[in-house]
């Protein structure tokens, strides 16, 4: 456990059978090995001789001017290595990803109770624990702003006073058609205020990391994150360090799902090993302050008014989005831009006006998570659609097909949509399968005190990075000096699978089988620069960049063998596994003696790819375009939820639950279904149980005996159906899977309870208590909603 | 005050100096290397850390190291017999049982522990059992879908 070298990763099962990789089949996941064992090591399992433990001293206040700290009791415990401030950081002690605002150790004042005040350095835990409690903050409390709609108002609390633009982070303004106007010409128009919470990753491995500086000036950093790329250009900028300096070594990840996009622990890290003397360095958050100082999803606060001509065709939308995005921009600008993308969800809506702001608050910061943004508008336009269809008397199923997107069609900010679109085929799909067809049978045999119902929702997301940001990957392959294939993954694989793809998409164009592939995680110093794991890009932009450089390396393989066998080309030779084969004759040469006419710079194929962005100009302004709008390439889905309430208690139970979704082909049916199964439970999670209290800034949820998050007994019976559409630009017609399951289960669950009910509840998550007392103040009474 | 203890960690004592006050998931982690123990919440409420003791599921970080003192431990890193899988990794390989991993090794020890009590279970024992094991990747229905794949591969013997 001492070796801290970092390996290339084999991957062969010996009691699997033995085949060529390829496209299309459940091969089994090629990490899964390693996890089952326990073997595989993850950032949190670093550890090492002569290690120091790193520990950080928060605010635990929402807001207050830091006057002071006084560690001198904290020095004085035995074990203590040193205590660290914003005064022994030399470089800006600035981090984010588009604007830079969040203090590595904070030097002016507190603005959310997970802020970071000081960093102990101790031989070990028990040491650690102990200094941290010593330490001792001088703070001049100020008045806090806790809600988006108030810290707009005039008066409130600055939570950045050289902020231009007060609390607003970013304002958002997209008008299409005659926009408002369009009201006037509407035969019906709904309307309705949302709101939606925070939600917690909870993933298991809590932010980790390990690092180490050597006696070369280079730091080490092992850590469990999704952008090791961006990192190591925020960890040196921030600490005043050359880039070429740090090296970032991201393991897999034990969840991620947006949490780790962006620095957690390692600017934190680096700085601890600038002054370890030359000892590793560990930290681990422990759970509450994971969930202390970790992103959220944005808590959301959406006004929507929907109108449609008497046939049920959509003619208006007026949106109005209050993110609340805590104290730090994180990402929270550029989720609101995906939130006012994906306002009116996969329809056509030809007049709208959409307005958002994303704003500074002293509550947990806002940032990426699995939908990101699109998850909470989702929520909204797709329970005012029911509404709307219970106005027009209109079945649920056609008024979302009447006015679904096809390719060609433009979305409701005006981007005309490119790509293969199976929306159609998702919500065909969905009213031939029986959970729709049989769903008045079902909820007819609901017992004593129950009530059933069924609802459902369409979803779309964006993938990819939009149209400024470059969104691109480098892919490097080698053919290794033993005959093997190397593959450098630039994207981190937190769970989702892609380094597996990512294997199997080379092995399945060098013909090879698992045992002849290695990989190698993402590492700044050997792979290449990728982006990050994210914005459901991964497998698409990388797999792309892949299939360049293992074709390039394929025909470069062939043709050395067809030149060893004097053959006429590289038409004539084929790769199997291990070897290149002659066809005409049946001569076969090993790829670890073929490697031997190699030299070292021919064993290595890289490539290059950039994603396409829209070509649309719709007219919004820079700020918002350089946030992200518009996309390109969407996924698609429509699910369908089977709830059951109980009338005494007002809990709600999904009994099923199906998903339609079109992501593409499908390149491994295992990972894809994993990966629809999970962003569904996580949004059943934040649909019924997963409410983060948060009492003036201060999180009062802060373990999962408190935040609920789905159990194996919660978790209804899923039906996953993937409707294929081949997208053209995708690496065998894939596009991504990553999110897009997480953004119908709230509102089809919502809408399932209005139809058991007859009364909706408008604030998620729809716990007992809210469905009740909904239920209770309207007389048990069926009601138009 | 620092103690010497012996631990039977998977069939190999190691004499260890621990202090009274460390639970068993830091000693197996910090003191044994035993990594493949993970640590999720460190509360007893996430079974990441779940360990057999004498053939019985516990949660290694609610329990003190002490008090392991003469049971039989068995860890994921014990699990398999020389270089083969136990069928329960086996079935989780196969199937698809796991995303990130890091709730894995919690997971197929509790069913190990499940398939030992009960060698045949129904969907929904299992899923009952299993509610102690949080997963937040993979929605759990593949995790169900190996432990029952595993009892039919071990002929429902224990």
């Amino acid at each position: 456990m001492n070796d801290q070298n970092f390996d290339n990763k084999n991957t062969s099962f010996s009691y699997l059978e033995s085949r060529p990789l390829h496209i299309g089949a459940s091969v089994p996941r090629l990490d899964a090995y390693e996890k089952v064992t326990g073997k595989e090591k993850y950032a949190a399992d670093y550890y090492g001789e002569n290690l120091v433990w790193a520990g950080v001293k928060r605010a635990g206040v929402p807001h207050a001017v830091l006057r002071g700290i006084d560690f001198s009791s904290a020095v004085k415990v035995p074990g203590i290595v040193r205590v660290l401030t914003h005064e022994d950081i030399t470089g800006s002690n600035r981090q984010g990803v588009i604007r830079k605002d969040q203090p590595v150790l904070v030097n002016d004042k507190a603005r959310h109770c997970g802020d970071a005040i000081a960093l102990v350095l101790a031989d070990n835990k028990e040491s650690l624990k102990e200094a941290l409690d010593l330490i001792v903050c001088d703070f001049e409390p100020l008045p806090g702003v806790f809600d988006s709609e108030q810290g707009l108002r005039n008066g409130a609390a600055l939570v950045h006073e050289d902020n231009a633009d007060g609390n607003r982070l970013l304002k958002g303004e997209i008008k299409t058609g005659s926009g408002s106007d369009a009201y006037k010409e509407c035969d019906v128009i709904v309307e309705a205020c949302f709101q939606t919470q925070s939600q917690e990753h909870a993933y298991l491995e809590t932010e980790a990391g390990w690092a180490r500086l050597l006696a070369n000036g280079k730091l080490e950093i092992v850590c469990s994150t999704q952008t090791p790329f961006r990192d190591r250009m925020e960890v040196a900028e921030a600490l005043g360090l050359d880039p070429t300096l740090v090296r970032i070594i991201a393991p897999y990840p034990g969840g991620a799902f947006g949490g780790k996009d962006g620095v957690t622990v390692q600017t934190l890290l680096g700085l601890a090993a600038l002054h370890s003397g030359g000892r590793p360095v560990k930290m681990w958050w422990n759970r509450e302050e994971s969930f202390v100082s970790g992103t959220k999803r944005h808590a959301a606060l959406m006004y929507y008014q929907l109108g449609a001509k008497a046939d049920g065709t959509l003619h208006f939308l007026d949106v109005r989005l209050y993110f609340d995005t805590g104290p730090y921009d994180h990402l929270g600008g550029v989720v609101l831009t995906l939130a006012l993308e994906h306002a009116g969800g996969p329809y056509r809506i030809p007049n709208a006006q959409l307005t958002g702001w994303a704003v500074y608050t002293n509550n947990p910061i806002g940032g990426a998570f699995r939908g990101f943004g699109v998850t909470q508008v989702t929520a909204a336009v797709e329970q005012v659609m029911d509404m709307l269809a219970q106005k027009l008397g209109m079945d649920p199923v056609k008024l979302r097909l009447k006015n679904a997107t096809k390719r060609g069609d433009r979305s409701c900010v005006g981007k005309t949509m490119v790509c293969s679109n199976g929306l159609v085929e998702c919500l065909e799909t969905l009213s031939k399968h029986d959970l729709w067809k049989q769903a008045d049978d079902w909820k007819s045999s609901a017992g004593p005190f129950k009530r059933r119902g069924v609802g459902i929702a369409a979803a779309m997301q964006g993938s990819g990075y939009g149209p400024v940001v470059p969104d691109y990957a480098n892919a490097k392959v080698e053919l290794t000096s033993d005959g093997k294939i190397r593959v450098y993954c630039g994207v981190v694989d937190m769970g989702q699978g892609n380094a597996s793809t990512n294997l199997q998409i080379a092995g399945s164009i060098l013909g090879q089988e698992s045992g002849q592939m290695e990989l190698v995680l993402p590492d700044t110093d050997r792979t290449l620069p990728s982006g990050s794991a994210s914005a459901s890009r991964c497998t698409y932009t990388f797999g792309n960049a892949l299939i360049g450089a293992a074709e390039t390396l394929k025909q470069r393989i062939l043709q050395r063998a067809a030149d060893l066998f004097m053959a006429s080309g590289p038409h004539e030779m084929a790769l199997i596994p291990g070897s290149v084969r002659h066809l005409p004759t049946g001569r076969e040469v090993p790829l670890f003696r073929l490697v031997k006419f190699f030299q070292d710079s021919e064993r290595i194929a890289v490539h290059h790819f950039r994603a396409p962005v829209a070509a649309d100009n719709i007219g919004v302004s820079p700020e918002i375009k350089l946030h992200g709008l518009p996309h390109t390439l969407f996924s698609f889905g429509a699910c369908l939820a089977a709830v059951e309430v109980d009338e005494l208690t007002g809990a709600a139970e999904v009994k099923r639950f199906l998903a339609v979704s079109d992501c593409g082909k499908v390149l491994n049916p295992q990972i894809y279904q994993q990966q629809i199964h999970g962003g569904i439970a996580q949004g059943l999670g934040y649909a019924l149980s997963e409410k983060l209290e948060v009492e003036k800034g201060r999180i009062l949820t802060t373990g999962f005996s408190t935040y609920i998050i789905p159990t194996a007994s919660d978790v209804p019976e899923i039906d996953s159906i993937a409707v294929e559409i081949y997208e053209p630009t995708g690496p065998f017609g894939l596009k991504g899977v990553g999110e897009i399951a997480t953004n119908g289960p709230l509102p089809a669950v919502a809408n399932a309870v209005a139809d058991a009910l007859g009364i909706r509840v408008f604030e998620s998550p729809l716990t007992a208590e809210r469905i009740l007392e909904a239920f209770a103040s309207n007389g048990r009474q069926e009601s138009s909603i | 005050m620092k103690q010497a203890i012996a631990l039977t960690v998977n069939g190999d004592v190691y004499e260890v100096l621990i202090s009274p006050n460390q639970t068993l998931l830091e000693v197996l982690r910090d003191k044994l290397g035993l990594t493949g123990t993970k640590k999720g919440c460190d509360l007893g409420a996430c079974g990441a850390c779940s360990v057999l003791l004498d053939g019985e599921a516990y949660l290694s970080c609610l329990m003190l190291a002490v008090d392991a003192v003469g049971k039989e431990i068995v860890t994921i890193e014990g699990l398999s017999e020389g270089g083969d899988l136990h069928p329960i990794q086996k079935s989780f390989v196969e199937l698809g049982g796991l995303q990130c991993g890091f709730c894995t090794p919690g997971i197929v020890m509790t069913a190990k522990a499940i398939l030992d009590e009960e060698p045949q279970p129904t969907e929904e024992s299992v899923k009952k059992k299993m509610a102690g094991n949080l997963c937040r990747c993979t929605g759990y229905k593949k995790v169900i879908e190996s432990v029952m794949s595993a009892s039919g591969r071990m002929g429902g013997k224990q």
